[in-house]
């Protein structure tokens, strides 16, 4: 470039400036327009493309995110529905088992309370029964006692006469008789 | 100026010229506040940049558009990979619009430079690059002193548990890579491929039309129908650099900031 520029020199031109011989040195009015056009570009893309961009790109991933969400929630939901529907389903079982074992139960108490029944009916008609012969029996034994004493009296003034013919006396006197028996013996033994 | 030319005089050729492929003053001469074609250029991609921004982002839709989508696309690349993956997804939102403009603006300049008929690629004035190269500079200087404050910052350049004999000369490293290293090379990195890369597919061209129509034999014809096809060859690897370079701008880009962000690294 040194002989270039002697060159030049030597044929009459004017002698090139160094930022014009080396094209590494910059030329002022171009540097000056670099900042400039970079600055230019860079308020219209910061102010109005960046953020039109972004806004889209986070619309996009908003719209993708929502997919995925609304689908997500679909399959919760089906999940809770599956879930309550077993719930629900064991929930009968246990309803279904729950009426059986009642019924069971119930129809173990009616049979108990039939027995109970049919047991208390038996009894009492066994004590009526059992009564009735202890009345027959008072009664027979009563009227026995009354027969007997009546034929032993009569039996008895046929034998001694009339001077038994007091009531009273041959009455007291039968009945001490029977008493000494029934002393001796137990009373079952008399009928 | 065509008086610079020194070389392949005699031949009849002449090899395209580094100064003059590139100086194109369209009003002011030579001088450093001369509009240039280059900066008509970047002004039309940032008028080209927004209006497709703003009209393929109008009407969004969940499902998007085709222009929409081309959009999202980069977007999303740049958001995503460069931005959410880089710096984390807790800082990197406030980063996003930086380092897609970043990307948009470098990428649609280098493509300038195989889009007929513009076939410039302004970064390849340095001019541009160096502007976003400090515009990371400061960015990033910025988000270390802000989030570590300033003497933090200079002490995070240090990695912890050094022996303190190295220390210092770490640090001196440390801070030319912080100061000086970083912007020179984020800068000469993207203007030295677009130069490169833009006076090769010139010199393909010129080459090969001298070689095809210049005052040469039926021999030497043949040569200039292959460095025609190389030419081609190079411009779809050109366009290929072209995105390649306005990706890792952005990667660096987006390296640096995490790098001033990160408290417990290092």
């Amino acid at each position: 470039m040194q002989i270039a520029a002697v060159l030049v020199a030597a044929e009459g031109d004017e002698v090139l400036p160094s930022w014009l011989q080396y094209p590494v040195l910059p030329h002022l009015g171009e540097l000056i327009f670099g900042f400039l056009v970079f600055a230019i570009l860079y308020v219209v893309v910061a102010r109005k493309v960046v953020p039109r961009l972004e806004q889209i790109f986070n619309e996009r991933t908003a719209a993708i995110q929502g997919g995925i969400e609304k689908a997500e929630k679909a399959q919760e939901e089906a999940a809770k529905a599956l879930e309550e529907y077993q719930a629900q389903l064991t929930e009968a079982r246990a309803e279904a088992s729950r009426i059986r074992e009642e019924a069971r139960a119930e129809g173990a108490t009616i049979i108990a309370e039939m027995r109970d029944r049919a047991q208390s009916e038996a009894n009492r008609i066994a004590a009526a029964a059992q009564q009735q012969i202890q009345a027959e029996r008072q009664q027979a034994v009563v009227q026995l006692r009354g027969e007997v004493g009546r034929l032993a009296t009569d039996l008895a003034s046929r034998i001694v006469g009339e001077s038994l013919e007091d009531h009273v006396r041959a009455s007291g006197v039968v009945d001490r008789f029977l008493a000494e028996i029934e002393g001796a013996e137990p009373a079952g033994r008399v009928s | 100026m065509s008086s610079l030319l020194a070389a392949g005089e005699g031949t009849g050729f002449e090899a395209p010229d580094p100064i003059e492929t590139f100086w194109q003053p369209l009003w002011g001469g030579n001088s450093q506040f001369a509009l240039t074609r280059p900066m008509v250029m970047a002004v039309f991609s940032v008028v080209l940049l927004s209006v497709w921004l703003l009209l393929s982002t109008r009407k969004m839709a969940l499902v998007p558009g085709k222009a929409q989508f081309v959009t999202e696309s980069v977007y999303g690349m740049v958001r995503n990979g460069l931005g959410r993956d880089i710096l984390g997804s807790k800082d990197f939102l406030r980063f996003v619009p930086l380092l897609f403009t970043m990307f948009m603006l470098i990428l649609t300049n280098n493509l300038f430079g195989i889009i007929p008929p513009i076939q410039y690629p302004t970064m390849s004035r340095f001019g541009f690059p160096l502007a976003l190269a400090l515009i990371v500079f400061v960015v990033y200087h910025v988000v270390g002193i802000r989030s570590m404050g300033l003497g933090g910052y200079f002490r995070h350049m240090v990695p912890a548990g050094l022996p303190w004999l190295i220390v210092p000369l770490i640090f001196f490293l440390e801070l030319l890579t912080y100061f000086v290293t970083r912007p020179v090379t984020l800068a000469l990195r993207l203007f030295g491929n677009m130069f490169a890369g833009h006076i090769l597919l010139v010199l393909c061209v010129v080459g090969g039309e001298h070689l095809l129509f210049g005052d040469t034999g039926i021999a030497v014809k043949g040569t200039g129908v292959l460095v025609f096809l190389g030419g081609f060859v190079m411009t779809l690897f050109e366009g290929f650099v072209q995105f390649l370079q306005a990706y890792v701008f952005t990667l660096l880009t987006a390296l640096y900031i995490a790098g001033s962000l990160a408290t417990d690294e290092h």
